[in-house]
C-alpha cells in the first residue's frame, strides 16, 4: 500500500444537448426577459482599442452538414495583448462572448478586435489568436480550438508548430476576404477536420 | 514575465491537464448524434498558456434578486411554478480540493411534466406559464452555491426507439480559467433511467458517473418546504510554480 494522494478527479463533462440556449443564451432560445440582457453578448464595447473584426463561419459535421444548435465562446485579449483584469487592459474589451449558429443558415458572427500578441511563461510570444469553446447536442465534452489570423506572422507560435501535419495547420487559420472581414469555418470531423486541443 | 496571479491570490502554474479518463468518450454510437460530430483525431495537447488560464470575470452586479430561483424567476415573483420543490445546493471545488469562489454557476432544465420551454421541444407534456427553465448564481467565499427549484421530470427523446432522459439538471461552470470551462448535468439519487440512459452512459467510468449523481440531502431540505439534493463540482486545478524558474532546457 501506498499513501493515499489527496486530490479529486474533475467532474464528467456531459453534452450541453439540444436546448443549451435555454441556460446561455436565453434570448435566443424564445426566453425573452428572462435576464436584462444575455451573457457574453458583446465580446467589445464602442470605443475598444485597434482593429475591429467581423469573423463568421460554421461549424460542419462529419457529413458537412452545417449545425444549426451549436453555441461558441470566445475569450482573447485586447489589442495590446492584455486580458481583462490584467493591468493597463482596455477596459472596452470584455474579451469573452458568446454566440449561436443561427437557426435557418448554421451562420455565426463573433464582432471583436484583433487580440495581440501574448508573452508565454517561458518566453516568447503567440500570434495573435482568439480561443474557442464549442458546445452542442452530441458533443460530449467541450471543443477547446483556436482562431488564428491569416494576415498575421503566424510562423513562430507554439501551439501551431506543434501541429505535425503541416496543413492541418490552415484548419486554424481565419481567412481574409475584406477589411476587417474573416472567415472561419469548424469542421468538427472528416475532411479538413480542425484541430482540437487539449490544453 | 510574471504571470498574473488567479482569483485567489495565489501564484497559480499551468492548468492540471485534464484526465480524459473520468470524462465521456466523443464518439458512442448509442448516442447517434455523437457519432457524425466527435472528433476522429486525436486532440493537440499542450501545456496551457495565459489563453487558458485567464477568464472571464462576472461580479455580483450581473445577477437579479431572483436568478436562482427557478420557481419564481419567470414571473418575476408573481406566481410559483408547478413541481416538487427542491433545493439543489453544494460546492465547486478544483481538484486540489479548494474552494473555487465567486465564480458563476448557470443551470438549465425541463419543467415537472419534462417539456423545456424552447421552440424545438415537440413534446406533448406542457409547459408550465410560471416557469422558465433557467438560472444563474455565483459561488460565495468558500465556493458555495445554491439554487430553488422544481424536480424535473423525465422525458422521450429521439435516438434508439425507446430512449428516456433521466430527471436531471444541466449545469454550467467557469471557474477563473477559460480552461476549467465545463458543461455537465446533474442526476437524481435513485432515479432508474440512469443506467438506461445513452448520454450518461457516454461516461465509461463507473464512478465518474456516481459524481453526478446527486444525493438526497434531508439535513437541507426545509420542513414542508423543500427537499434538498447536494451536488459537488470539481473543476481542473492549477499547478504550483514552485521549482520553475529553471532556464530553458535544463
Ligand atoms: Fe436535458
Amino acid at each position: 500500500m501506498v499513501q493515499k494522494l489527496d486530490v479529486l478527479a474533475e467532474s464528467a463533462s456531459q453534452t450541453g444537448g439540444p436546448y443549451v440556449h435555454i441556460g446561455l443564451i436565453p434570448s435566443f432560445a424564445g426566453l425573452e426577459g428572462m435576464y436584462p440582457e444575455d451573457l457574453g453578448k458583446r465580446a467589445i464595447e464602442e470605443g475598444a482599442q485597434g482593429q475591429v473584426i467581423t469573423i463568421t463561419g460554421s461549424v460542419f459535421d462529419g457529413t458537412g452538414w452545417a449545425l444549426r444548435d451549436a453555441l461558441i465562446e470566445s475569450w482573447q485579449p485586447d489589442a495590446q495583448g492584455r486580458f481583462p483584469g490584467q493591468p493597463g487592459a482596455d477596459p472596452k474589451v470584455n474579451g469573452f462572448c458568446r454566440f449561436a449558429a443561427d437557426g435557418q443558415s448554421g451562420e455565426y458572427t463573433l464582432r471583436t478586435v484583433k487580440p495581440g500578441r501574448v508573452p508565454l511563461r517561458g518566453g516568447g510570444l503567440q500570434a495573435p489568436h482568439v480561443s474557442l469553446w464549442i458546445v452542442a447536442r452530441g458533443i460530449n465534452v467541450g471543443l477547446q480550438t483556436r482562431l488564428y489570423f491569416e494576415d498575421e506572422d503566424n510562423s513562430a507560435d507554439p501551439l501551431l508548430a506543434r501541429i505535425e501535419q503541416r496543413q492541418r495547420v490552415q484548419t486554424l487559420i481565419a481567412k481574409r476576404f475584406g477589411d476587417g472581414q474573416y472567415r472561419f469555418d469548424i469542421r468538427l470531423q472528416g475532411e479538413g477536420e480542425t484541430v482540437f486541443l487539449d490544453i | 514575465m510574471t504571470m498574473p496571479a488567479d482569483a485567489t491570490g495565489a501564484d497559480a502554474g499551468p492548468l492540471i491537464p485534464r484526465n480524459r479518463a473520468v470524462h465521456p468518450v466523443a464518439c458512442d454510437i448509442d448516442y447517434k448524434t455523437s457519432v457524425a460530430r466527435s472528433p476522429a483525431l486525436p486532440l493537440l495537447s499542450m501545456e496551457s498558456t495565459p489563453s487558458e488560464e485567464t477568464g472571464p470575470v462576472f461580479g455580483h452586479d450581473t445577477l437579479g434578486a431572483l436568478d436562482n430561483n427557478l420557481i419564481l424567476n419567470w414571473t418575476k415573483g408573481a406566481a410559483p411554478a408547478v413541481g416538487e420543490r427542491i433545493l439543489m445546493h453544494g460546492r465547486v471545488l478544483d481538484e486540489l480540493g479548494r474552494p473555487v469562489p465567486h465564480t458563476l454557476v448557470e443551470i438549465w432544465q425541463a419543467n415537472a411534466g419534462g417539456r423545456y420551454r424552447h421552440v424545438k421541444d415537440t413534446y406533448f407534456a406542457p409547459l408550465d406559464p410560471n416557469f422558465g427553465g433557467c438560472g444563474r448564481t455565483i459561488t460565495d467565499a468558500q465556493g458555495h452555491y445554491q439554487f430553488l427549484t422544481i424536480r424535473p421530470g423525465a422525458y422521450p427523446w429521439p435516438n434508439r426507439a425507446n430512449d428516456w432522459r433521466p430527471m436531471h439538471i444541466h449545469v454550467s461552470v467557469f471557474g477563473h480559467s477559460f480552461g476549467q470551462r465545463l458543461i455537465t448535468q446533474m442526476y437524481f439519487e435513485g432515479d432508474p433511467l440512469i443506467p438506461l440512459c445513452p448520454i450518461a452512459n457516454t461516461i465509461k467510468d463507473r464512478a465518474s458517473l456516481d459524481r453526478l449523481v446527486a444525493p438526497l440531502d434531508m439535513a437541507h431540505a426545509r420542513p414542508l418546504d423543500f427537499l434538498a439534493y447536494k451536488f459537488d463540482i470539481v473543476l481542473r486545478g492549477r499547478r504550483q510554480t514552485m521549482f520553475e524558474n529553471r532556464p530553458e532546457g535544463m
